[in-house]
């Protein structure tokens, strides 16, 4: 971890616009861009690693009294961006009207590190390719843009099989994103030209030769909100989650599925799957061919062949395919069977 | 054995902080559940590990380890590292000249785990090889400045592992001269003639054991005087070790080990990093302290090295092995022929008239790689075990049946009789705990919803070792008494059972007993490895203690009051200093002790008999039918280990084994890149092991055993025997499950889901 200037927004307003540098940055070494700093679950342990050598933090956890609510109301919910991950994923009703995010959030890291991490950081946590994370390798594109990457030849078991490029093959490590893109959920975003509000969707952008750029947002930008529609299928929703061990793992393919049924017949589905891509990945077509038609072993197991339809295996995660497959078939089913 | 002699007495060495007095009130005697020594200490925080001592002006360490695997070091640029303020030293090869001496590898004579000279050249033999040291007045500092070590390499494309370009085959026998492939009869003409017969290939992956206390080393000098501060499995061959890397006495050195935070094998041996400690603190005039991360901790140690193994099994159609054939490859470094050799035991379980062994390893450009928990049981059984199913499964046979049938008294390569050998009662009563008899044995037959279930069943065994050992025992009028040996808790509850085994021999109460491990200054004792501790260190407590009760007796009948007896002839205090040797130790045994050589003797390499303890282990797992993901619901153990010393730590040290188990069976798996022979997933995230959600219900029984041939108290080793056999029952489950016969550790979803 190399030295870095450290401050503390004072407001949501000021924050974006404290991350001008001040005169004395000069004096960091090696500095390079400010970032936020909420949990920090990803940053520091990043920054110990050499990863990434941000030359000044701006701690915004003095923020969380205002952007850390969460409001639920007819028309959906209101996440503010610095509540808690547990605070989310206990709040009864989240838990009884929007399952699928309370799930996402419980089945991710551990106790510890649900009370120290907030939504909006845990969107954007980066991936765990372990390419990225060790400095040894120096290929790798999304750390050193131009250099190569080196789990497209190496191991790459954990790797993506759907939104790859030749750049990169780096999975989305998170869970919650999943559930929110299954939601048609939205980003409320304070930035430098004042507040706005994105679909979710549009957040995370694909590595394309690009990898280095995950995001859509802009410089000094700010995650201020997750806004998740009220909808006929967020009760019958769930998070469906495989992984080697029980617990305290990343996923090697999740789904997060909603089901709008009516006597049995789907009016409409959505799925979003997670492990398995480069971003938090939406299966829209899969979702259609589910519409008009009961969730059936057959059915399911159509629309989990459809979501892999256009997945590009690498040599270690093949098996990415089948499972993936599967895991949306018994996510269709489980949710099937749940209470709309 | 050697008789009991006296020493004058000394000045008692000083109890580690954080330990109590004596021990904690209990009942006395053997056997009994008495509660960890150290047990309070340990979770109130107040014991004191390695890393935890305070040494005052302590400068820090933080390694700088390589890039690539092979190759060479053309330059360093340290220019950016050095000017960091806080930056006291860079040693490097360049700087640190010939401080360090060369030592050979173990199985040469040597004392080394690798014999890598410590910054010793520019040359690079594997990939995270400690290649500079940088020294700070802080770790933050340090560890920056680490990151900012410019390091310009001459790369050459390296050997990863089995199969690699470049990698080198030999047969072990021709590169360890105490190797020998066992073998009997004619396997191959009876393989040609069983009618039933099996022939798989399994795999096992290279492991690491992570432990949760990291690889600590803190050195400081005074004078010409040092003192070492790591855990350690064995203090007295690091004391030995480091004193000839450095050129002086091992009596200028002192090592303390009180306690070790798990260690499993990967603390037994004389890593790189100490030597470079002890240099900088002599150069730099202050004590330094270095705690290496996790990730460096994975080239650091050691390691469980990758095995691939070939076993051919013939039987008579009901179930009599007539043919037995196992061959055993195993990855190793350049240097050092580093090798498990499990064939050793495994081509001894069961009678078999005609028997192959070979064990054949491969030189890549990796780490030495060393003990890890039942080194050579663990990969060797699961070939072994799952072969043993396989031939199950072609005879239309029970699994345990098929034990039975093969059971025997006497290994089958010479014919030696077992000292004990209580393998079918352990099957029997597992069976009986675990409801086996309801097992339907069609593969995929019993089902539970969605969930496909498995029941699974596999041998343990490991051999009995011993090895000599010294200890002082003290008694004093107030009715305490203290042993003082060189041994070492890393969790096998040495301090308890020492501990009780005082306290049964002199007639005290358990409380009145206090125990002092870990530390040179101490009466030496053998490496904490082979699962030797508990039955070497008891014996010779037990034997100081006899002294004493003998010195009492002046003469006479032993005094059933020790106490009494030393206030009635007015003695200050009485002390007895013993040295115990094992049935089978060769001559000089006593001496290489002291030199901290002392080598385990035991198991199969006796002359007139064979020694193991024995087990049984059953598993449940799930496998969903859609997604194939494998849980473990249930296992149950039963294990025949001689005397049970302390059932409460025995049955942590069986559960803590069938636990690592079900982690070698599904989770761990150290990944290496194969072009750069480099780890990819050096950390507990990535690198998986069981967390409590995985292990649900674990049962342990103990089957009473008597043997007092192995030693006058009766004791087997424990320490490993948990974990041998774990694996091949849960890919037993599985295959019973599933229908599907994953031959490659570590059993996972991959291979379940696609059907390969």
């Amino acid at each position: 971890m190399r030295p870095f200037l450290y401050d503390r927004a004072a407001s949501a307003d000021g924050a974006p616009a404290a991350l001008a540098l001040p005169k004395d940055a000069a004096r960091i070494q090696g500095r390079l861009p400010a970032e936020y700093l909420a949990g920090g679950t990803t940053l520091l342990d990043l920054m110990k690693l050499d990863v990434m050598q941000p030359g000044r933090l701006v701690d915004i956890t003095p923020l969380e009294r205002r952007e850390g609510a969460i409001a639920v109301s007819d028309r959906g919910l209101r996440l503010g961006a610095l509540a808690k991950m547990s605070a989310a994923a206990d709040h009864p009703e989240i838990v009884r009207s929007y399952p699928v995010l309370a799930q996402s959030l419980t089945l991710a890291a551990s106790a510890q590190l649900r009370n120290m991490a907030t939504l909006g950081g845990n969107v954007l946590q980066r991936t765990r390719c372990n390419y990225f994370r060790d400095t040894a390798w120096t290929a790798c594109n999304k750390r050193s843009p131009g250099s190569g990457c080196a789990a497209q030849g190496g191991v790459n078991r954990q790797h993506a099989v759907l939104g790859t490029s030749a750049d990169c093959i780096a999975t989305y490590p998170g869970d919650f994103a999943q559930a929110l893109m299954a939601l048609d959920a939205s980003v409320e975003i304070a930035g430098a030209t004042g507040p706005r509000t994105i679909p979710f969707a549009s957040l995370h952008r694909p590595p394309g030769s690009t990898p280095d750029r995950e995001t859509t947002l802009a410089p000094g930008d700010l995650i201020t909100a997750l806004l998740v529609p009220a909808a006929p299928w967020t009760r019958r929703s769930l998070y469906l989650k495989i992984r080697d061990r029980q617990s305290y793992e990343f996923a090697l393919a999740s789904a997060a599925v909603a089901l709008d049924l009516q006597d049995g017949v789907v009016r409409q589905a959505r799925i979003a799957l997670g492990g398995v891509a480069t971003t938090p990945w939406r299966a829209r077509d899969a979702e259609a061919s589910l519409v008009g038609r009961p969730v059936t072993p057959e059915t399911a197991a159509e629309a989990g062949r459809i979501a892999f339809a256009g997945a590009q295996p690498r040599q270690h995660n093949a098996y990415k395919v089948a499972l993936g497959r599967n895991t949306v078939a018994r996510a269709l089913l489980q949710a099937a069977t749940l209470e709309g | 054995m050697a008789d009991a002699t006296t020493t004058p007495a000394k000045t008692l060495a000083t109890i580690p902080a954080g330990l109590p007095a004596t021990a904690p009130a209990l009942p006395p005697g053997m056997g009994q559940p008495v509660p960890r020594y150290d047990a309070r200490a340990k979770v109130t925080g107040s014991a004191v590990y390695a890393a935890d001592v305070a040494l005052p002006d302590v400068a820090y360490a933080y390694l700088v380890t390589s890039a690539i695997a092979k190759g060479r070091i053309r330059s360093f640029d340290l220019r950016e590292a050095r000017a960091l303020p806080g930056v006291l030293d860079i040693l490097t090869h360049d700087t640190i000249g010939d401080a360090i001496r060369p030592v050979k590898f173990f199985t040469e004579g040597g004392p080394a785990s690798n014999s890598v000279v410590p910054l010793g050249s520019p040359e690079i033999a594997y990939a995270g090889q400690t290649i500079a040291v940088v020294l700070a007045d802080s770790y933050e500092v340090a560890r920056d400045a680490a990151h900012r070590v410019v390091v310009d390499y001459a790369v050459e494309p390296p050997s990863a592992t089995f199969g690699s370009p470049g990698a080198v085959d030999q047969e072990l026998a021709t590169q360890n001269k105490r190797h020998d492939d066992p073998k009997v009869g004619d396997f191959a003409a009876a393989y040609a003639a069983a009618p039933v017969t099996v022939d798989a290939a399994y795999a096992t992956p290279a492991q690491h054991h992570n432990p949760i206390e990291l690889f600590a080393t803190q050195c400081s000098w005074n004078g010409a005087q040092l003192t070492v501060h790591e855990p350690s499995q064995n203090v007295y061959g690091i004391r030995a070790g480091l004193a000839a890397q450095l050129g002086i006495a091992p009596s200028q050195i002192r090592v303390l080990s009180p306690f070790v935070g798990g260690a499993f094998g990967s603390k037994g041996g004389l890593t790189q990093r100490t030597a470079i400690v002890a240099v900088a603190a002599r150069k730099l005039g202050r004590p330094v302290k270095l705690v290496p991360t996790r990730e460096q901790g994975f080239t650091v140690a050691t390691f469980r090295a990758e095995t691939k193994h070939r076993v051919r099994l013939g039987a008579t159609r009901d179930g009599k092995l007539q043919a037995l054939s196992h061959d055993g490859f195993e990855v190793t470094s350049r240097p050092d022929p580093y090798a498990v050799a499990g064939t050793d035991a495994s081509t001894r379980m069961y009678a078999c008239p005609n028997i192959a062994s070979n064990v054949a390893i491969v030189r890549a450009d990796r780490s030495t790689p060393g003990f890890m928990r039942a080194p050579a049981e663990t990969p060797y059984f699961f070939a072994l075990e799952s072969a043993m199913d396989e031939l199950a499964v072609a005879l239309a046979m029970d699994p345990v049946e098929l034990r039975r049938v093969n059971d025997t008294a006497r290994e089958p390569i010479k014919g030696l009789p077992y000292t004990s050998r209580n393998l079918m009662p352990c099957f029997d009563r597992a069976a009986e705990a675990f409801g086996w008899s309801k097992r339907d044995a069609r593969p995929g037959s019993m089902r539970d919803g969605d969930w496909l279930v498995g029941w699974g069943c596999a041998t343990s065994a490991y051999p009995t070792q011993m090895a000599a050992a010294a200890a002082r025992v003290s008694l004093f009028p107030d009715g305490t008494a203290r042993v003082e040996t060189a041994g070492h808790e890393i969790g096998n509850g040495l301090y308890t059972v020492l501990a009780q085994t005082a306290a049964e021999r002199l007639g005290l109460p358990v409380g009145q007993v206090s125990v002092l491990l870990g530390d040179t200054d101490l009466p030496p004792a053998p490496v904490a490895g082979g699962s030797i501790s508990t039955a070497s260190v008891c014996s010779v407590v037990a034997q100081a203690c006899d002294a004493i009760r003998a010195r009492l007796a002046e003469g006479g009948a032993p005094p059933t009051d020790v106490v009494a007896a030393l206030k009635e002839r007015g003695m200050g205090s009485v002390q007895e200093y013993a040295e115990w040797a094992p049935h089978g130790a060769p001559k000089g045994a006593l001496g290489l002790l002291y030199q901290g050589k002392a080598q385990p003797t035991g198991g199969a390499k006796l002359q007139d008999r064979i020694q193991f303890a024995f087990g049984a282990q059953f598993v449940e797992v799930r496998v969903h039918a859609l997604t194939r993901e494998i849980r473990v619901p249930r296992i149950v153990g039963a294990f025949a280990s001689g005397r049970i010393m302390n059932t409460r730590t025995a049955r942590s040290q069986y559960m803590g084994g069938m636990i690592w188990g079900i982690g070698s069976a599904l989770h761990e798996e150290t990944e290496i890149d194969p072009r750069a022979a480099r780890y990819v997933n050096a950390n507990l995230a990535d690198y998986l092991v069981p967390v409590n959600a995985d292990v649900v219900d674990v049962e342990v029984i103990m089957v009473p055993e008597e043997d007092t041939l192995v030693n006058p108290l009766g004791i087997k080793g424990i320490g490993e025997i948990g974990i041998v056999g774990t694996s091949a029952a849960i890919a037993n489950a599985v295959y019973h499950a599933t229908g599907q016969r994953l031959r490659d550790l570590p059993l996972r979803i991959d291979t379940l889901v696609t059907g390969a």
